[in-house]
């Protein structure tokens, strides 16, 4: 395999639901350090795509490869353990641990002390525990929430829900990381401080595919757009090519489009 | 072949008993989203009460008195422990019926205390027999089949054409738009639980003159129903009859090959082989199975 | 959080010495038989509270792993061997140790299991059912899997009941003791009340010990998770349903490990330990502990065993413990203990100069 080809490929993906072709003949890929953003109106079938590509959905058709690996069809902790991390549209977190248990959990694919190991505290599992820990703590800090480590997840604000996720999707330390509307719910700074965030993501190595509906911050951080139009891919391009892009603007975006672009 | 059906129609009358139990599972199911670990208490009560109205009135009216009694009480635990609890999850729910099931069958023993007890036979008494195709029948079987039968229709034709019937089957498909169209969701699940307990008590009449009534049948009773219920699929009312059926037939015939001691694990290993092949039910659809259940 | 369970296991081996001295210097040591027997019980509670609190499964079915683990020890050490010990295979046997001699009913001696190789019989017969159990189970959720379980231990009971070599409705007796060494024995011999006594609560300390550990590591965490959201766990890279299936195992031999002991403790086993109503006691022990708590598991499983095996409850006994049930779940389904843990924990941050730490404890909503 060439360094060039794309990290993730989906080729030619179908699912319906019911009467409803959540996904329609979906392809396209996303290359090695790039963040791509996937758009498209509600019911575009954004979420269902997420979940295809997670192993959350197993898709009646087509397939998705990871680094060359077909993962389609796999369940989600095999996928997980391959290297590709996700959050959820509204934040998935285990509400009976702490804010830093619930990033520790995301070290679990990076670390194999079993039930025997850590009921007898071997010295290999305590340092991988303090390992995790470590590692752990220091992406609480990076996404500004240290001080509420030991603080029981439920406590925090939506905002920083969003941010412990992003931290613990970051300790499977993924080379590719899905985002499920990362920042609806957010207020205008927390947005900013997001896609700072994001950037810093990328430059670490960590390639981005995201699905937004917040157009301005798409336009800002994407490298490309794939936009999907109930289920099916009408457009795929650099932010300024979706811009101009007559048929996204005439068939989806409409007005709404033109002061997303010139806010 | 006289074996064989004499076989068959036991199988049959304890199987309508479950069949009873199984309806019951799904009504109650079906409009509020519990299991009712405490199905089986309602059988046993129904037993009881009957038995003990029995001694100093005629035993239909004794019959329909007991019925009375356990539906009020059945509507009464909703409305104690349910109607309160709604948000709380499957772990408490499951929790609390087990102990309310628990509480009944202890008060029952200190009211009825341990001994064995039974109605007298509706027709005729425990030496009469009739005698159909060469076997020969307790004439109570017909009465349990019969009586079962007819609660099962008359519950079916409530359902199709009633308006509280109607209520009950929006409550079981949507129970959020049933309480957006008015419909009181409360009192249907009130309903649902009287109406399940009635259906409990009648059953547990009907069979105590063959079965025998005593305070600790109800667990029993209830895991059988729920296997009924189960081979049906869960939350369809009427599947649960030809699920209860199955069951007292694999039981039944399980006599022929098992010692008689296993003939109660026989009914328990079928439900766990239908929930691990087949936790939708034989004649249900994967939709709600008990996989995706929350 | 590195887990520090030494400090409050040293202080419950202090407790538990204390309690000893002073029910010997009472004279009342025949109150120790039920504290021992109430200690094997509160292990196989303390092992269904990984599985109901941490991991979030239902099992109505831990009294038939119980009875697993203590029929098998009863069959195999109970049962007249000497034909194996006389076939080829008695001589190695033998000299391993695996079967003993042992003084018979009517004279002279007949041969059966070391009590030993019984044990490890009940654990490996525990370890296989468990799995086979287990496996297809832990796919069911919620009211499913009560089921299941709950299908599984009538079968169990209904096999102990109906089955001759099991001793059908009279169980076992007549169970040698097990001679631990050192002069140990596990037995209902008067002379060895005290020595059980720390036998017995040296494994519950022991269990509290290794599921503390468990909890606070990698795989507890996993356990955590799967309760908490079972896709997101998934999602996370946990293979949600084995960590099902080892918290189920798990607890399943702690389970056995206790009616294995409590076995050779009691000199035999009946039918009535696998009852429905014996695992819906557990459950009930764990809810009435708060789920997710170990320690309140310990303390009020310790507590109302105890006094149910003293016949504190008279004929109200299952009543209490349905009743029980239903005031917890309506009044407090966090755990009436939970108050009064958050106060206990803030107060030893505040001595030991901690911060201040709460872990939220209980089922997710």
């Amino acid at each position: 395999m060439t360094p060039a080809a794309p990290l993730l490929v989906v080729d030619d993906i179908r699912h319906r639901f019911g009467g409803v072709q959540a996904l329609d003949h979906v392809s396209f890929g996303v290359n090695r350090g790039e963040i791509k953003a996937v758009i498209g109106p509600n019911g575009a079938g954004k979420t269902t795509l997420f979940n295809v590509v997670s192993g959350l959905i197993r898709p009646q058709s087509g397939t998705v490869r990871f680094n060359g690996t077909a993962i389609s069809g796999l369940p989600p902790y095999r996928i997980a353990g391959l290297g590709l991390s996700r959050t959820f549209q509204t934040p998935s977190l285990f509400l009976n641990m702490t804010t830093l248990e619930n990033v520790m959990v995301g070290r679990h694919v990076r670390s194999r002390a079993g039930l025997l190991a850590a009921a007898l505290r071997l010295p290999a599992q305590r340092r991988e525990e303090r390992a995790i820990h470590d590692v752990s703590l220091a992406l609480l800090e990076e996404v500004g929430l240290a001080a509420a480590a030991r603080r029981p997840v439920g406590a925090l604000s939506f905002g920083q829900r969003r941010m412990v996720e992003l931290a613990r999707a970051l300790a499977t330390e993924p080379e590719l990381l899905l985002l499920d509307e990362p920042a609806s719910g957010l207020n205008t700074r927390e947005t900013d401080d997001l896609a700072t965030l994001i950037g810093r993501i990328r430059d670490r190595g960590i390639t981005v595919l995201l699905v937004e509906h917040d157009m301005s911050l798409v336009m800002d951080i994407a490298d490309s757009i794939v936009v999907l139009h109930f289920g099916v891919p009408i457009a795929e391009g650099t932010p300024a090519v979706i811009r101009n892009d007559r048929r996204v603007v005439s068939v989806y975006l409409g007005g709404d489009f033109a002061d997303a672009a010139s806010a | 072949m006289a074996e064989f059906f004499q076989y068959a129609l036991s199988g049959v009358t304890m199987g309508s008993i479950y069949a009873a139990v199984a309806v019951g599972f799904n009504l109650i199911y079906g409009t509020t989203g519990i299991l009712n670990f405490a199905q089986g208490e309602f059988v046993m009560l129904g037993g009881m009460i009957a038995v003990s109205l029995a001694a100093f009135m005629p035993l239909p009216l004794a019959v329909a008195a007991a019925m009375l009694i356990v539906a009020l009480c059945g509507g009464a635990l909703e409305i104690l422990f349910f109607r309160r609890l709604r948000s709380h999850s499957a772990l408490h729910m499951i929790v609390i019926t087990i102990g309310l099931s628990i509480v009944v069958r202890e008060a029952a023993l200190h009211v009825w205390d341990e001994s064995v007890r039974s109605l007298p036979y509706f027709t005729g008494n425990e030496c009469s027999s009739v005698h159909l195709a060469g076997a020969a029948l307790s004439p109570q079987v017909f009465w349990v089949l019969g009586t079962v039968g007819l609660a099962v229709l008359v519950l079916h034709t409530f359902f199709r054409y009633s308006l509280a019937g109607k209520a009950m089957r929006a409550c079981a498909s949507n129970y959020e738009a049933a309480m957006l169209v008015g419909i009181n969701t409360a009192n249907v699940r009130t309903l649902a639980f009287s109406v399940s307990a009635g259906l409990g008590a009648l059953a547990g009449c009907v069979i105590s003159p063959i079965g025998m009534t005593q305070y600790d049948m109800g667990t029993d009773l209830a895991i059988k129903g729920f296997a009924a219920a189960i081979l049906g699929g869960l939350g369809n009312p009427m599947a649960g009859v030809a699920g209860g059926l199955l069951v007292g037939l694999a039981e039944s015939y399980s006599v022929k090959f098992l010692p008689a001691a296993y003939k109660d694990a026989t009914a328990f290993a079928i439900l766990l082989l239908v929930l691990f092949v087949r936790p939708h039910g034989l004649f249900g659809r994967r939709q709600g199975s008990a996989v995706r259940e929350a | 959080m590195r887990p520090r369970p030494l400090v409050p296991v040293l202080a419950a081996a202090l407790a538990v010495v204390a309690l000893q001295v002073a029910v010997t210097a009472a004279g009342r040591e025949y109150y120790l038989t039920q504290t021992i027997m109430a200690a094997y019980y509160a292990v196989v509670a303390l092992g269904l509270c990984l599985v109901m609190g941490y991991a979030g499964q239902i099992s109505l079915g831990h009294a038939a792993f119980f009875s697993l683990g203590g029929y098998t020890s009863a069959v195999l050490t109970t049962a007249d061997l000497t034909p194996l010990a006389r076939s080829g295979w008695g001589g190695p046997l033998l000299r391993l140790h695996l079967l003993q001699a042992r003084a018979g009913l009517y004279g002279g001696e007949t041969i059966g299991a070391n009590p030993w190789a019984a044990f490890g019989g009940a654990l490996l017969l525990t370890f296989a059912v468990a799995l086979l159990v287990g496996y297809p189970a832990l796919r069911l959720k919620g009211h499913y899997l009560a089921m299941a379980t709950l299908g599984f231990g009538l079968i169990v009971y209904r096999l102990l009941l109906g089955t001759n070599l099991t001793g059908a409705a009279d169980g076992i007796t007549g169970v040698p003791p097990w001679r631990l060494g050192f002069g140990l024995e596990i037995s209902g011999d008067g002379a060895q009340r005290i020595a059980n006594y720390y036998v017995a609560w040296g494994l519950v300390l022991f269990t509290i010990l290794l599921l503390t550990h468990i909890v606070h590591s990698r795989a507890g965490r996993a356990f955590r998770a799967l309760h908490g959201g079972e896709t997101a766990a998934n999602s996370m890279g946990i293979n949600t349903a084995a960590y099902k299936l080892r918290a189920f195992v798990l607890s399943a031999l702690l389970a056995a490990a206790a009616g294995s002991m409590l076995t050779h403790y009691s000199g035999g086993i009946g039918p009535s330990e696998a009852s429905a109503m014996k695992s819906v006691r557990y459950v009930a022990l764990v809810a009435a502990g708060g789920m997710a708590n170990l320690w309140g598991v310990l303390v009020v499983s310790a507590t109302l065993n105890f006094l149910s095996l003293r016949g504190c409850f008279g004929s109200y006994d299952d009543a209490l413990f349905g009743a029980l049930l239903i005031a917890i779940v309506s009044l407090a389904p966090e755990g009436p203990l939970q108050p009064l843990t958050a106060q206990g924990r803030r107060l030893w941050s505040r001595l030991a100069g901690h911060r201040v730490m709460t872990t939220p404890e209980g089922p997710a909503p």
